[in-house]
């Protein structure tokens, strides 16, 4: 909001559409996992209206996966709540990452754009961030679209469930997995940066294997931050 | 409109959840101007998070998924995003199918 929003800004229809092609394979990968989503929800007596609700107000992949699961009836509505902030405590590191990058923009965009933020399209806005100056059009805009992406590919699954059956057949879950462990990868350059992630898949497996679901995330995520801090030595070439 | 108060709670309840993990972060990190050692471990946060969610599928699921991961790894390593879920979903239909 400071200095003049004009200053060499690019179009706006261009850094929008920069930010939808760069979250495009992202969002073929969600395909699949929403129809995955809506199409067990309905069978677990969600009608697809309630199954678009909650991924418009939700908006979060896994979380909403994980309580899927565990959807009862009756439903066991404080443990699915627990459960899903547990999986989500992560985006409060996330959000606090991302948070700086994004000071510059208006309030209402902030708001509206972390709502919208998941994994994918904050992974990207964080590669772009270090080489860029974000934009409202490149963040909020892209970030848009993956949500009505979601919320429209959930609500089809609610309703074409019980035509196409499980779409973990054609391996629609494990597009999740693909789709991290190529974000991660663009994260990787250094180093420094492979002992991260081997602290944090090690610290995960291990939790995941001792305390079970959530608590994997945390774990990993903290022990890949302490390695980032053990290896961390003063870099000649930081002056930039 | 078919949707129970229960249903309705539950929803509810996540959605207020989730976006206050989201807001605490903006809140939070806006106040952040790191350098150092608390800004590397902030840096280590997208690979380190990224990796924790995925690392039981990869590590304890089952083989198949294991050399899955691993090629897809392979795959990530010259192929962009969209051709690293195609070689993703297509390892693991395969090798699930080999495990039978």
């Amino acid at each position: 909001m400071t200095g003049s929003p004009h200053e060499t800004s690019p179009s706006f229809l261009s850094e929008w559409r920069e930010g939808i092609a760069e979250l495009a394979p992202a969002m073929i990968a969600a395909m699949p996992l929403a129809l995955l989503y809506g199409a067990i929800a309905a069978s677990k007596g969600l009608s697809p209206f309630a199954v678009a609700l909650s991924s418009g107000l939700v908006f979060a992949g896994g979380a909403q996966l994980a309580a899927i699961e565990m959807w009862t009836t009756p439903v066991p509505v404080a443990a699915i709540v627990l459960s899903t902030v547990l999986i989500n405590a992560r985006y409060v590191l996330m959000a606090a990452s991302l948070a700086p990058k994004v000071a510059h923009m208006p309030l209402w965009a902030r708001l509206l754009g972390f709502h919208v933020l998941a994994d994918e399209n904050w992974a990207l806005a964080e590669r772009r961030a270090a080489m860029r100056r974000l934009t409202l059009p490149y963040f909020l805009g892209a970030g848009a679209v993956f949500w009505l992406n979601w919320v429209a590919f959930s609500w089809a699954g609610a309703i074409l469930g019980p035509i196409i059956g499980d779409p973990r057949r054609f391996g629609a879950d494990f597009a999740f997995t693909a789709i991290f462990i190529g974000l991660v990868a663009s994260f990787v350059t250094t180093r420094r940066q492979v002992a991260v992630v081997v602290a944090s898949a090690a610290a995960a497996t291990l939790t995941h294997w001792m305390l079970g679901s959530p608590w994997h995330v945390l774990a990993g995520a903290f022990a890949g931050m302490g390695m980032a801090v053990l290896v961390w030595t003063p870099a000649p070439e930081a002056a930039t | 409109m078919s949707l129970d108060v229960t249903t309705f709670l539950a929803i509810l309840g996540m959605a207020l959840g989730t976006y206050a993990c989201r807001l605490t972060g903006l809140l939070v990190g806006a106040r952040l101007a790191l350098a150092g050692r608390a800004k590397a471990a902030l840096d280590a946060i997208p690979p380190a998070v990224l990796t924790a969610v995925i690392a039981p599928t990869l590590f304890a699921t089952g083989w198949p998924e294991t050399l899955a991961g691993a090629v897809t790894v392979l795959a990530a390593l010259r192929l962009p995003l969209l051709g690293v879920i195609a070689v993703g979903v297509a390892a693991i239909v395969v090798l699930r199918l080999l495990a039978g």
